[in-house]
Order: structure tokens, then C-alpha cells, then sequence
């Protein structure tokens, strides 16, 4: 059944491309529902696949790479060979990349499902689908790419279709200057990305996956650390990590639901799969750095979460934040821990965006939450739904994202008390911002007009936040700590990693971090309720400029490229026209000058040619004389 | 001239190569010579003889033997005996694309851009054009090669002084006097090479034998091989050697812009390879430094200026530079994927940058301008315009999937292995290029569009012909460019092993993990104690 693997991202690109030729032919909603249908059939044939998957036998070892004989690659075509490159359009069955897929379109099928309704109406209707499934097809061609090419070209083309997206509206000219800056800011990781795919392939010969695993071993660790760090900033572009994090707040210019599924579930998640993906590359200073790096910006990205008004904003940089523990998880090394919040990330994130989009959709375009509230009467599904959403991003157990928060806090914790005591604050200030936000939306009183007439949006959309609240609330069932056998997921990774992580900690210090995470997650919905549904303490303060402004970081660097930036490059653009080219004129204006000035010679006149002969003759009769006398 | 069409040597009998050059240029007198009275013959007319020449070309590739390193269809005929300068021609993996890219564009935009006036002229010139460039890249003879190098330089100035717009004149002027510079430089050299490079069996200009000869002295091939490379960088053109491109490109009319990319900035990266690594590979080797150094340069100052570019036109010319550059960069990295990479990228120049001047030409139809800052919003007005915009954009970023993208990481990972801080430096180029380009295109393409940009019309069907083929070949080349490069490989590790030979050059090989190790080449990475 691994052999069906080339239907799964076939199937969204045939979507596309029929898209592409009838799409405004077939109008509204069939343009969508045809989408939603190549998507649905990709998750099918992802099914089929992963069956086929756990069919093949997971205790043979020595397959490439070590990885045992859960490993299937489909070679399609070579795609550039020349040289001893070799780079094959080939895609890869293992359990990471069937992981992801499986979210990817589960997730990535709810999506379009619930566009169908919510682009309802949209001049474009067509063409929003036509790039969701183009999207969807990049995307599964980054995780089941065999070697970093293909991944390259599933990165690229993520890339590309977020710009699309974002500027989807773009007659709004904050739309269009979001997706070129989503765009460029992506290519600072790319260009990371590239030198790492350079690096490697100078120093193992190989670009596929499992050659890398193979030869990563033999690498010279200084070598390891510099494709690590090119690794990271890849990763960070990608997954919105500080310094780099700054297109994803913008990114949610685009509908939404494409803040759902490219800038939460699926996309940003990349780098985090990147890295796992090499994680036999990654050298011990750079999983330090990792971790630093994710440490700072899940906290950074908390902080500005709380004073923000608008709904999708605070949502956005919750996804950084989110984000930012992933990378804390990778550079502890626990690379399941990563994984397992990408996949319950993906469905409480996904429901939480969906949500937010139902309101927005229900009170007209609104998205600023002081002008919400009270809304869980009219929105019951959308409430409820949201509710779940905000329990389990809070890490309120059962509900998915204690469990995987709780592993990444366990592994910082092991790796480095600091980290782990930033991760817990984060934890904190994500309880009380969603807390803060669910209140703001759903509970006190009705801050917006009755003409805005909100309302439940229909079945197309509340199906798929049913399914996901579903998801949210049960997700953590794929990993469960404790009873060693009940870790479904770490199980079925581990062959992918060449260092699998195992805890040291004791089972009661487990538990009592566990206890600790939950406590800290309680505080913060504690401290939320106080403010912002009893008005026990007074809110005005708990919106500081520095944190709704966000540090003035990426205003600082805005005004930093537009300013001295764009100045410098002016600078270049004049110099070029000025020295460059007016040197070139110079040289053409010397030469006529000089033959203006020679002119005169050429007066036509036999006697004055004659007399420079004669003149001639002399000076040559004088010079040799001299010469022979000396 | 009879004589020329009985081939010899290779797999037809039919002599190709000499049909390719001989059909357009006899269209170009056939247009010339038709009557006064019938001037809408010339286009049509001239648009058959120049896809007969297209269709030749097909069939070239078609019949073309991917597994010879070697020149396939050569024909050679005695022309200047007492000199040793014969018609020499012949086609191999490296100049085989490029004759199929010259003889494919000029028939299309032949066919799909309009002159305003005087077609008769205009078409004859285009032929010629086409006749000279397939000329200069199958000639195997070094003055065979300059008399067809000066063949393409008179039409081009013509086109641009006769059919251009506002600046033509001082364009068109600055153009000739500048590559006319150049080839003065050339022509000493090439005289030189032959006289003083010459076996003892008497003077030749044949390519094969100096080459293969190399009995130049060390400084002499120095000298010789500058002034080559000389004339080779300014029709690249490389910084600071560039600035008569933005003038030529912005006030050369469509068709001429076109080809100006698609082809004549060819003839400078493939006389490099051609003329300068073959015929002098020691001195390459001592010249590489600056020439990647150069290259590098153009890939970023290019980038830099084409972002501050008011006029469209002028961007993409600039954008030009910066794409030249990275093939320079290739054929200066003496890698197999760099050199393959390189000619593969002028292949996808020709088609990305060929696509754009078509597509500034069609929105300048409409508007009459070409000023990024008078015009808005077009993406609401005419969005399958925008559409294919948008494409052959992404293709010139380097969106992997699409043409641009192949060369481009080819070029750059096979640099890496011999050059890799230069790479790495020309790598942030990609990071430019999306700057400029998705700058470019917020400003003409995004926002609230004014009434004028309103009432800019889609593309028409015949426009959209024109650009089907740069389109369909964006996307081909991009997915499957396996053929391409099947026939470049050969030909260029054929040029590289005669390269290393004369040069003492030595590629490192790969897969050794102390190249880019800081010194502890024992130290085995730890995986052990996270």
C-alpha cells in the first residue's frame, strides 16, 4: 500500500490544475467543494499509506539509515542530475513523514471544508481554493520529500502560497504588504536552508535523507554546528522564531481560514519537522541554542499576547509562542515531545483560528475584541467549541495540550532548570491570555451594536470546529505518560531518531512538575477570571504600550529598512547612474574633446601637412643625433 | 555557397547547422527585397522563414546525441585558405540549448510583437539577428565566430535606433560604441592567438586545433585570454562594465529587448566557456578569482539598483545583471554542476527575463507608461495578465518547480564546493531578488487600483499565444529539466577535464568531511550525551 504514497500529493495537485483551467467556470461552491474533495481523497490515500506503513515489519534493522524497515521511498524521476548530484523527485514513507501528513490533511481537508461557507460570497471563490490546494500539495511534498531538494521545493512552495494568501485581498494594501514581507522574511531562512543543503552535500555527497542519517555520524563537529545554525535560521523563518517571527503577526491580513491552517497548523510547523527530520545532524551547541532561541521567543510571544485587542493578533502570537516551546523541545532533544505539540498544536490552534474566523464572520468583519463579548448566547457551537480550544492551549488536563506541554516541560526541565522555569512562565501567561481573550469574546457583556446582528455560522463551518474541539480535547491519547506502553507515538518514532530521548526523572518528580504546569496554568485563568470577568482587578493596567506594541521590535526594524535601509540602497541605485555610468559618459565625452581638440590638424590643406612632415623630420633628425652623441 | 550545404561527418546528411544560420538569413533578404508596395508581407514572410528556422532547430535537438561529449554536425568548409580561417561549424551540449532558445524566440516574437512601423526593415533585421547569434554560438572557427559576433551587433543597434522609444538614440548609440569597444579588444586577441598559437604546420584560426594545441606561451595567453574576456563581460554584462544594458533594454522596442536577453547576453558567458576556458584554460584558472569576484558583484549590485528602479523596464533590465552574474559566478567555479548550472541558466534567463520584457511590453501597449509609481492595482483589472506575471516572477526569483530555480541551485552548489565564501555571498542575492521583484509587483499589481488602471484590458488571445510558450517551457524546465542537462553534462565534463588538464586545477572531491572542518578532524560529533 506504501507504493499509493505519489496519490497524496497528487491528488491536490490535480485540484489545483483543474482549478487552474475551469475554476471560475465552476463557480461557487463547486470550485470549493472539488477542493475539499482532492484534499479529503489525499487524507485517504495518507490513510492507506500509513496502514500500509505499520504493515511493514518495524523490527527490521538495518534498512537505510537505520531505520529499521519502516522506510518505503517512491522515486518518481530524477529531477537534476548532473555531476555526482544526484537529486531524485522521490518521496519518502516513514513514521515522520506519515505523522505529518496525517495532520497535515486531516487538518488541512477540515479546512477547506469549513472555507466552503466561509469564503461564501467572495468574488474570488474559485481562486481562493485553487491556492489552498496548491498549498496543500507543496505542503505534503515538504514532509514526504526523500531529501532536502524536494523538501526545498515543498518550503518554496509553502512560501509562495502563504504570499498568495496573505495578499489575497490584495487591493488592501496592509494584505499586500503583509505577503511580501511573509515572503521575504521566509527567504533570510531559505537562504539558510540553502548554504545547510550546500554544506551537507560538499561534505557527505548526498542530499537524500537517509545518505545524511548515514554519513551524519562522520561529520566533523565543527561542520555539524555550522549546518545546525544554517538549519535553525531556516527554521526560524519558517516557524516565526525571534528574530524572524516578524511576518506571522502580519500574515493574519489573510483570510481566515488561512491564519488556521498555513499560519498555525501546518506551514510554521516546518522548521520544527525540518530539524527533527536531521535531527542526527544536530551537535550539542547548537541544541543549546535551539533551545535558548525557542525558550525566548515562546516567552517574548506570550508577553505581547496579552495586551493585544485584536482576536486573530493574540492568536498569531500565541502560534509564535506555541511555536517557541516546540523549538525549547527540540533543543532539549526530546524530538517526540516536538512533534506530538506540533500534531495537538495543530488541532487546538486549527479550532481556536476557526473560532475566531466564525466570530469574525458572525458579527460582520468584526475583529477587535472590545468591541465582542457575550457572544457564547448567539454562538453556542462556535462557544463551546472555543471553550475546549481554550482549555487544552491553557494545559488544563485531560485535554491534549497538557500532554504534550507537559513532556516539553519535563525535558527542559532535565536539560536546564532555567529553561524549564521560562517554559512554566510561558505556561502561565498563555492560561491568562486565552483566558483573557475567551472572556473578552464569549462571557461579560455585549460591547457591539444590535445591527451587527451576530449569528451561528453554518454547518460547513461549525462541522469542522465540532471535529477539532473533538481532536483538542482527546489528541493527547497518541502519547500518554506514565504506562510505557500507552506512548503510541514515541514508539513509532523512534526509529527516525538517531539519539531517541528517554526521561531520567522519577516518576514523582514527574508528577510534581506535572502538578507544578497545572498550578501555573490554574494562576493564570485565576488572575484572568479576577480581571476580566469579575473586574476584581482593574484592566486598564494590564495592557501596557510596550507589550501591545510588542516591544516596538518590529517597528524598530521597519523603520530601520524603509529608513537607512532604503536610503543606502538609493545610495547604490545613484552611485550606479552617477559613477558607473558617469564615468562611462566621461570617457565618451574625453574622447570627443580630444578629437575636437585634434581636429584642427586634419585641416585638408597640402602645405600644412607638409610643414608637420618637415617639423617631424627634424625633431627625428635632433633625437638621433642626440641619442648617437650620448 | 553551394558548397556549404554538403555536410560532412555527422548523424544526418542533411547539413543542419548551416540551414539554421542560412535559413533566416535568407529571409532576411527575401523580406528586404520584397516590393514596396506590399509591407504586410514582410512579417508573416519573415515570421516562416524564422520558424523554419525554429523547426530546424527542433529537429537538431531532436536528432542530437546526448552521449556524445563532442561537436555534432560539423561541416567545414576552406574559406581564407592562406589564412587557415575555414566555415567551421559544429554544435555540442553547450551550445546546443542556446541555438534552440535564439532560433525559437525570434520566430515567436516575430509573430507576436508588433513593430508600429516599418515591418519590412524591422523583420529583416530580426532575421538577420537570429542568422548572426545561431552563427556565433555553433562557430568553431575564432574568425568566423567575430565576423557573426559583429553580424548581430548592426541589427540590434538598428532595431533599437529605428524602432525604440524616447532615449533610442543615445541608447542605441552607447550600445554600439561600448560592444564595439569590446570587440576591437577581440579581434586583436583572436589575431593573436592565431598568429602566435598557430602549429607549426601554418596559420589557423580553427577553435579545436589552438585549443587543443595550447602552444601559446603562459603570459601571452594571459594577455590574449583578458582581452577576450573583456569583450565577453561587457555583453554579459558584468559591473561596472553594464551600463549601457538598463539604456539598451528600456529603450529597445519589445521584440528587440527579447532577444537582447534571450540572447545576446549569451554570447558573452558562452564566448567565456567557449573562448575562455577551452581555448585558455591556465590563464581562466589565474583570472578566476576576479572574474567570480565580478560576478558576485553584478549579482548583488544588480539586485540592489534593479530595487530602486522607478521605470519597469529598467528593473528587469537590472535584474538582467544580477542573474548574469550567478553564471559567471558558475563558469568560474569549475565545478560540474556549476558549468552545467550555468548553461543551464542562460537557457531559463532566456525564457524568464524573455517572458518579462513580453509582459513589460503588453502593459506599456496599454499604458504607455512604464512607470511603477503611476501605475496600481492591475491585479483587479486584468488578472490572468497578472497571473502569468505572477509566474514567470516566481521563476525569476527562483521558485524551485519552476526554470529559474535549476540553474540558479545548480550554479550555487557546485560553487559551493570550490568557492563556497563567494557563494554564500551571491546566496543573499536570492534574498534580494524577491525583495525587488515582489516589490515591484505590490506596487504595479496590488492596491486600490486608479480609473486608469481600471480600464487596463486582459490579455488577448494572441498574447496569450506569445506567452504560452515561455510559460509551458517555465514550468517544464522547472519540473523535468533531466534532458537539458543530460546534453550539457557530457560536453561540459568534457570542457572541464580539458580545463584541468592545461590548468592544474583539481576539483575537490566530495564527500571528504574535513573540507569545511575547523581542525578536529578526529572528533566525531557526539550523539551520545544530550
Amino acid at each position: 500500500m506504501v507504493e499509493l504514497v505519489w496519490l497524496i500529493p497528487a491528488l491536490p495537485l490535480a485540484g489545483f490544475a483543474v482549478l487552474l483551467l475551469a475554476g471560475p467556470r465552476l463557480g461557487e461552491p463547486r470550485a470549493g467543494w472539488l477542493a475539499t474533495a482532492a484534499s479529503a481523497g489525499s487524507f485517504l490515500f495518507t490513510l492507506v499509506t500509513f496502514g500500509g506503513l505499520l504493515g511493514l515489519d518495524s523490527a527490521t534493522t538495518g534498512g537505510a539509515g537505520g531505520h529499521g524497515g519502516r522506510w518505503f521511498v517512491s522515486t518518481l524521476f530524477e529531477w537534476m542530475p548532473i555531476g555526482g548530484l544526484e537529486v531524485d523527485a522521490a518521496l519518502l514513507v516513514d513514521p515522520l513523514s506519515m505523522t505529518m501528513a496525517l495532520f497535515v490533511t486531516g487538518v488541512g481537508t477540515l479546512i477547506h471544508l469549513y472555507s466552503v461557507g466561509y469564503m461564501h460570497g467572495d468574488p474570488k471563490y474559485s481562486k481562493f481554493f485553487l491556492y489552498l490546494n496548491l498549498f496543500l500539495f507543496s505542503m505534503l511534498m515538504l514532509v514526504l520529500g526523500e531529501n532536502l531538494v524536494v523538501t526545498f521545493l515543498g518550503w518554496e512552495g509553502v512560501g509562495t502560497c502563504s504570499y498568495l494568501l496573505i495578499s489575497f485581498w490584495h487591493e488592501r494594501p496592509t494584505a499586500a504588504t503583509a505577503g511580501k514581507k511573509a515572503f521575504v522574511t521566509n527567504r533570510i531562512g531559505d537562504f539558510g536552508f540553502m548554504i545547510a543543503t550546500f554544506l551537507l552535500w560538499t561534505t557527505l555527497g548526498t542530499v537524500s535523507y537517509a545518505g545524511l542519517a548515514a554519513g551524519a555520524p562522520a561529520l566533523a563537529t565543527g561542520t555539524a554546528t555550522a549546518v545546525s545554525l544554517l538549519l535553525l535560521l531556516a527554521a526560524a523563518g519558517k516557524s516565526a522564531q525571534l528574530p524572524l517571527y516578524v511576518w506571522l503577526p502580519d500574515a493574519m491580513e489573510g483570510p481566515t481560514p488561512v491564519s488556521a491552517m498555513v499560519h498555525a497548523a501546518t506551514m510554521v510547523t516546518a522548521g520544527v519537522y525540518l530539524l527533527v527530520r536531521l535531527n542526527p545532524v544536530l551537535t550539542d551547541t547548537a541544541l543549546l541554542i535551539i533551545a535558548i532561541v525557542g525558550a525566548a521567543t515562546a516567552l517574548f510571544a506570550a508577553l505581547a499576547a496579552v495586551a493585544q485587542h485584536d482576536i486573530k493578533k493574540v492568536l498569531a502570537y500565541s502560534t509564535v509562542s506555541q511555536l517557541g516551546y516546540m523549538f525549547l523541545a527540540i533543543g532539549s532533544g526530546a524530538y517526540v515531545a516536538a512533534i506530538f505539540h506540533v500534531v495537538t498544536h495543530a488541532f487546538f490552534k486549527g479550532l481556536l483560528f476557526l473560532g475566531s474566523g466564525s466570530v469574525i464572520h458572525g458579527l460582520g468583519d468584526e475583529q477587535d475584541m472590545r468591541r465582542m463579548g457575550a457572544l457564547r448566547a448567539v454562538m453556542p457551537v462556535t462557544a463551546v467549541t472555543f471553550i475546549v480550544g481554550w482549555l487544552a492551549i491553557a494545559g488544563v488536563p485531560p485535554l491534549s495540550g497538557f500532554w504534550s506541554k507537559d513532556e516539553i516541560l519535563l525535558a527542559a526541565w532535565e536539560q536546564h532548570r532555567l529553561l524549564w522555569a521560562v517554559g512554566l512562565t510561558t505556561a502561565l501567561l498563555t492560561a491568562y491570555y486565552m483566558s483573557r481573550q475567551t472572556f473578552l469574546v464569549f462571557f461579560g457583556g455585549q460591547r457591539w451594536d444590535d445591527s451587527a446582528h451576530p449569528h451561528e455560522s453554518p454547518a460547513t463551518m461549525t462541522l469542522p470546529l465540532v471535529v477539532l474541539a473533538g481532536a483538542a480535547a482527546i489528541g493527547g491519547a497518541v502519547n500518554l505518560p506514565l504506562v510505557g506502553d500507552w506512548l503510541v507515538l514515541e514508539h513509532f518514532l523512534e526509529p527516525v531518531l538517531a539519539d531517541p530521548h528517554h526521561f531520567t526523572s522519577e516518576t514523582w518528580e514527574k508528577l510534581l512538575l506535572a502538578f507544578v504546569a497545572v498550578l501555573a496554568a490554574l494562576i493564570g485563568i485565576t488572575v484572568a477570571i479576577a480581571a476580566w470577568l469579575r473586574s476584581r482587578i482593574p484592566t486598564d493596567k494590564l495592557e501596557p504600550a510596550l507589550l501591545e506594541n510588542v516591544f516596538y521590535f518590529d517597528s524598530t526594524v521597519s523603520n530601520f529598512v524603509g529608513g537607512p535601509g532604503t536610503k543606502a540602497f538609493e545610495a547604490a541605485a545613484t552611485a550606479d547612474r552617477r559613477f558607473v555610468d558617469g564615468a562611462v559618459n566621461g570617457v565618451a565625452r574625453l574622447v570627443r574633446m580630444l578629437g575636437e581638440a585634434v581636429r584642427p590638424l586634419q585641416s585638408g590643406y597640402l602645405r600644412h601637412y607638409a610643414s608637420g612632415v618637415a617639423v617631424g623630420a627634424i625633431i627625428l633628425v635632433i633625437w638621433l643625433a642626440l641619442r648617437g652623441v650620448s | 555557397m553551394g558548397a556549404l550545404f554538403a555536410a560532412s561527418g555527422s548523424a544526418s546528411d542533411f547539413p543542419l547547422l548551416n540551414a539554421l544560420i542560412f535559413v533566416p538569413a535568407v529571409g532576411a533578404l527575401v523580406v528586404a527585397l520584397l516590393p514596396r508596395s506590399r509591407p504586410d508581407l514582410a512579417r508573416p514572410l519573415g515570421t516562416l522563414f524564422a520558424a523554419v528556422g525554429g523547426a530546424l532547430a527542433l529537429a537538431l535537438a531532436w536528432q542530437f546525441d546526448a552521449a556524445d561529449a563532442g561537436f555534432q554536425f560539423v561541416s567545414q568548409q576552406s574559406w581564407i585558405p592562406a589564412l587557415g580561417i575555414s566555415w567551421h561549424v559544429g554544435v555540442d551540449g553547450i551550445s546546443l540549448w542556446l541555438v534552440v532558445l535564439t532560433s525559437l524566440v525570434v520566430p515567436i516574437v516575430l509573430a507576436g510583437v508588433d513593430p508600429h512601423h516599418d515591418p519590412k526593415p524591422y523583420t529583416a533585421w530580426m532575421l538577420l539577428l537570429q542568422a548572426g547569434s545561431v552563427g556565433a554560438f555553433v562557430a568553431l572557427d575564432l574568425f568566423l565566430f567575430f565576423v557573426m559576433f559583429e553580424v548581430v551587433l548592426v541589427p540590434m543597434y538598428l532595431l533599437i535606433a529605428g524602432w525604440g522609444y524616447e532615449g533610442r538614440r543615445y541608447a542605441a548609440t552607447k550600445f554600439f560604441i561600448y560592444t564595439m569597444a569590446g570587440s576591437a579588444l577581440l579581434l586583436v586577441a583572436i589575431v593573436a592567438t592565431a598568429v602566435l598559437g598557430s602549429p607549426d604546420s601554418g596559420i589557423t584560426f580553427d577553435l579545436q586545433t589552438l585549443a587543443e594545441g595550447q602552444l601559446l606561451g603562459e603570459n601571452t595567453a594571459r594577455l590574449c585570454f583578458v582581452a577576450f574576456a573583456i569583450a565577453f563581460l561587457v555583453k554579459v554584462p558584468v559591473v561596472p562594465l553594464h551600463t549601457w544594458l538598463p539604456d539598451a533594454h528600456t529603450e529597445a522596442p519589445t521584440a528587440g529587448s527579447v532577444v537582447l536577453a534571450a540572447v545576446l547576453l549569451k554570447l558573452g558567458t558562452y564566448g567565456l566557456l567557449r573562448f575562455g576556458l577551452y581555448l585558455f584554460p591556465e590563464a581562466s584558472d589565474w583570472a578566476a578569482p576576479v572574474l567570480v569576484t565580478v560576478g558576485v558583484v553584478g549579482v548583488i549590485w544588480g539586485a540592489i539598483t534593479a530595487a530602486m528602479q522607478r521605470d519597469l523596464k529598467r528593473l528587469v533590465a537590472y535584474s538582467s545583471v544580477a542573474h548574469m552574474g550567478f553564471i559567471v559566478l558558475g563558469i568560474f567555479a569549475f565545478t560540474a554542476q556549476a558549468v552545467g548550472g550555468g548553461v543551464i541558466q542562460m537557457v531559463n534567463h532566456g525564457i524568464s527575463t524573455g517572458a518579462l520584457f513580453l509582459l513589460v511590453g503588453m502593459l506599456y501597449e496599454r499604458r504607455h507608461t512604464r512607470q511603477i509609481d503611476e501605475l496600481a492595482g492591475i491585479q483587479s483589472a486584468a488578472p490572468v495578465y497578472a497571473g502569468v506575471f505572477t509566474l514567470i516572477m516566481l521563476s525569476s526569483v527562483g521558485v524551485p518547480g519552476l526554470n529559474g530555480f535549476v540553474g540558479e541551485f545548480l550554479i550555487l552548489i557546485g560553487s559551493f564546493d570550490t568557492r563556497p565564501v563567494w557563494t554564500i555571498i551571491a546566496a543573499t542575492g536570492v534574498i534580494l531578488a524577491a525583495l525587488y521583484l515582489l516589490w515591484a509587483y505590490q506596487r504595479v499589481f496590488h492596491g486600490p487600483p486608479a480609473a486608469a488602471d481600471r480600464q487596463t484590458a486582459d490579455l488577448r488571445r494572441g498574447e496569450l499565444l506569445t506567452l504560452a510558450p515561455f510559460v509551458i517551457a517555465a514550468v517544464a524546465l522547472g519540473v523535468y529539466p533531466k534532458p537539458l542537462l543530460n546534453a550539457v553534462e557530457p560536453a561540459a565534463d568534457k570542457l572541464l577535464e580539458h580545463f584541468e588538464e592545461y590548468s592544474g586545477f583539481k576539483v575537490p572531491e566530495l564527500g571528504d568531511p574535513v573540507v569545511v572542518d575547523h581542525g578536529d578532524s578526529t572528533g566525531e560529533h557526539d550523539e551520545d550525551d544530550h
